[in-house]
């Protein structure tokens, strides 16, 4: 292998791991809404977009540093997260997993549409505060935004951990996991936790969002971003909080590599493709995925 | 149920037609399709084919999703392979259209049969997942095989024509349209009365328990995908005669959440809420159009971001309903009816 051949190869890999690590933070937050709630929330990837626009909409339309409007953006999700929660998830506990997934489907649809409705349908570009700086590693330049991404990535993944493990509350989402109607008789306050696990898995994928911003600019579609993570959550297990890391980045070095390699013979789609690929033959021979739990069905 | 009306056996309990009046008011109904086309304009005419084109897509959703109780988010790319196959058959190959549409659908039916595979084992959130790949996989193809799909640009479909007589206006299409949603209507209601259909309803109260009682679970689950893709390759083929032109614009996944909403907003798992269901959500763009000329002058950007207000509107009827009437349009309906019988001692919880 010369070393042209070898810089590609691992400009492939960096450009992997690094939409591998975005994977992996919207995948997060369907893990942990998973493990507390176990609602599948396929607009996870909306409110991703969303965080994303309204970051975009201070820093841009109010001029307000990135910092301070980054921590505004972060608020405003985990309020839209628990309002969310509230208002469309809440009647819906105790209902069959169809509605609750249609349920979803619908809201997803909903925020798009508004996102859609409200900044339209151009590709918008988030300012970096860095400006156009690049960093030189050696073999390749890489911007701030890709190594902040990565960083971001294993800090969120850290706390959650953490929090999960160690914290009182982290426990009691643990417990209301495992069974919700136990909890509640322990005098776990199930519907905090509720509220509490929209709220993170909100503050996580509007990070996501911001750090994708950075990247490839703003439009509504971003959000389907939502759709192709879910790839990533079946390979590493919905329960699983480093799996969802895991498998993101099994999922975008997958999608760079087949990018790099494959579309001069199966054309440009063939990268978001793989994924998919992937992941109906790993259904097809493990229906829960790699490290999913199997689930013992009682009549 | 009405008064005075005794049922002494099991054959009674699943007549289609429970009383002579429900008799008399479908073929009332009949009589009213057959005689609109004579007073209507050509754009309602228009609507009424995209109305039954609907029914029989949503009456395919419904046999899977409704009945079966699997979900699919894939309707669209079922709709898009019947939509390709008729328009290739007819157009690369000249085949006579009375025997392109019944094989477009059962290619269709082919292509969920593969589908139905991989999906046997899988339930709720990994079921969702594996028939959006399935979508995914459908709509690259189709963008991608340039040489056969002609890619983006799409595909103009020919004048179909069924033995010599050429169906070249909205016309003679809704009479084509309206005869197969009504096949397809009775073929769904005596599906339901048959052995098969009483297993995919036990296959969706509890799979478990179905198996236990001796119902063949692999057989039942692909012959629901089967049922269900060639509806909506039917469905998709009668859609490309009347766009006569398709792309793959088409077929996104936004349709996959139209028919949704329609399955939903009817009442899934009923064959009368189709019909409901379709006729709403077809109908709610231009509602929302009326609504779009009143305001228009007040807020001259609702004109310019009207997809976007017809598909939030979209996601919000489907939240709507699954928190407020999760049996939908044909619910109410049985709620109204069960009022006035027993009008005016009604009683209401």
């Amino acid at each position: 292998m010369d070393s042209i051949e070898l810089t590609i190869l691992s400009q492939l890999v960096l450009s992997g791991i690094i939409a591998g690590s975005i994977y992996g933070l919207i995948a997060l937050g369907f893990v942990v809404i998973y493990k507390a709630t176990k609602v599948v929330n396929f607009a996870q990837g909306e409110i991703m977009m969303l965080g994303a626009y309204f970051c975009y909409y201070l820093v841009v339309t109010h001029q307000i540093p990135f910092l301070a409007a980054f921590v505004i953006t972060l608020v405003f999700s985990a309020v839209l997260g628990i309002v969310t929660e509230f208002l469309v998830l809440r009647p819906m506990v105790g209902e069959p997993t169809f509605s609750v997934i249609m349920i979803t489907v619908g809201l997803g649809t909903l925020l798009r549409s508004a996102v859609g409705f409200i900044w339209g349908h151009d590709n918008l570009a988030l300012p970096a505060p860095w400006g156009d700086t690049t960093w030189d590693m050696g073999i390749m330049a890489v911007s701030p935004a890709e190594v902040y991404t990565v960083a971001a990535t294993l800090f969120l993944l850290g706390m959650l951990w953490a929090f999960f493990k160690y914290s009182k509350m982290g426990l009691a989402t643990r417990a209301t996991a495992f069974d919700q109607r136990w909890s509640f008789l322990m005098g776990i306050n199930v519907h905090k936790v509720f509220s509490l696990a929209w709220a993170l898995a909100s503050v996580v994928a509007a990070v996501g969002g911001v750090f994708l911003a950075f990247m490839g600019g703003l439009e509504p579609n971003m959000g389907f971003i939502g759709m192709k993570v879910f790839p990533a959550v079946v390979l590493g297990g919905i329960e699983s909080i480093g799996g969802a890391i895991l498998g993101g980045l099994v999922i975008g070095l997958c999608e760079s590599l087949a990018g790099g390699y494959l579309s001069e013979w199966f054309g440009s789609g063939v990268k978001e493709l793989s994924a998919f690929l992937v992941l109906l033959l790993v259904l097809m021979f493990k229906p829960y995925g790699l490290f999913g739990k199997e689930e013992i069905i009682r009549v | 149920m009405p008064s005075g009306q005794f049922k002494t056996s099991y054959s009674e309990d699943i007549k289609i037609f429970q009383t002579l009046w429900a008799k008399s008011w479908l073929w009332a109904f009949l009589v009213f399709l057959v005689v609109m086309p004579l007073f209507a304009d050509k754009y309602t005419i228009y609507m009424s084919n995209l109305v039954g084109i609907a029914v029989i897509g949503v009456l395919g959703l419904n046999i899977l999703s409704g009945y079966t109780g699997q979900i699919s988010l894939g309707h669209s790319a079922f709709l898009a392979l019947g939509a390709y196959c008729l328009t290739l058959l007819t157009l690369k190959l000249n085949m006579p259209f009375w025997l392109a549409l019944p094989l477009s659908g059962c290619f269709s039916a082919f292509c969920g049969l593969l589908l139905a595979l991989p999906c046997l084992r899988l339930r709720g959130l990994y079921l969702a997942i594996a028939t959006f790949a399935f979508y995914f996989i459908v709509e690259y193809v189709i963008t991608h095989w340039d040489s056969l799909t002609n890619g983006t640009s799409g595909l103009t479909v020919p004048e179909p024509e069924i033995f010599g007589l050429a169906i070249d206006s909205d016309i003679k299409l809704y009479y084509l349209i309206m005869a197969l949603a009504a096949l397809s209507m009775i073929f769904a209601k005596n599906l339901f009365r048959s052995e098969a259909g009483r297993a995919f309803i036990a296959i969706r109260d509890n799979d478990i328990a179905a198996e236990v009682i001796g119902i063949n679970i692999t057989k039942y689950k692909i012959l629901a995908f089967m049922t269900c893709s060639f509806y909506a390759g039917i469905a998709g083929a009668l859609y490309a005669v009347t766009l006569s032109f398709i792309g793959p614009e088409h077929f996104t996944f936004l349709m996959t959440i139209e028919y949704l909403a329609m399955g939903l907003v009817g009442g899934i798992g009923t064959i009368a809420g189709t019909v409901f269901g379709a006729l709403f959500i077809t109908a709610l763009p231009e509602a929302i159009r009326f609504l779009r000329d009143w305001l228009g002058n007040d807020f001259p950007f609702l004109v310019s971001r009207m997809a976007d207000l017809q598909s939030s509107i979209y996601g919000l009827v489907i939240i709507v309903f699954l928190i407020f009437e999760p049996s939908g349009l044909f619910g109410i309906w049985l709620r109204l009816k069960k009022y006035w019988l027993a009008w005016p001692y009604s009683y209401n919880k």
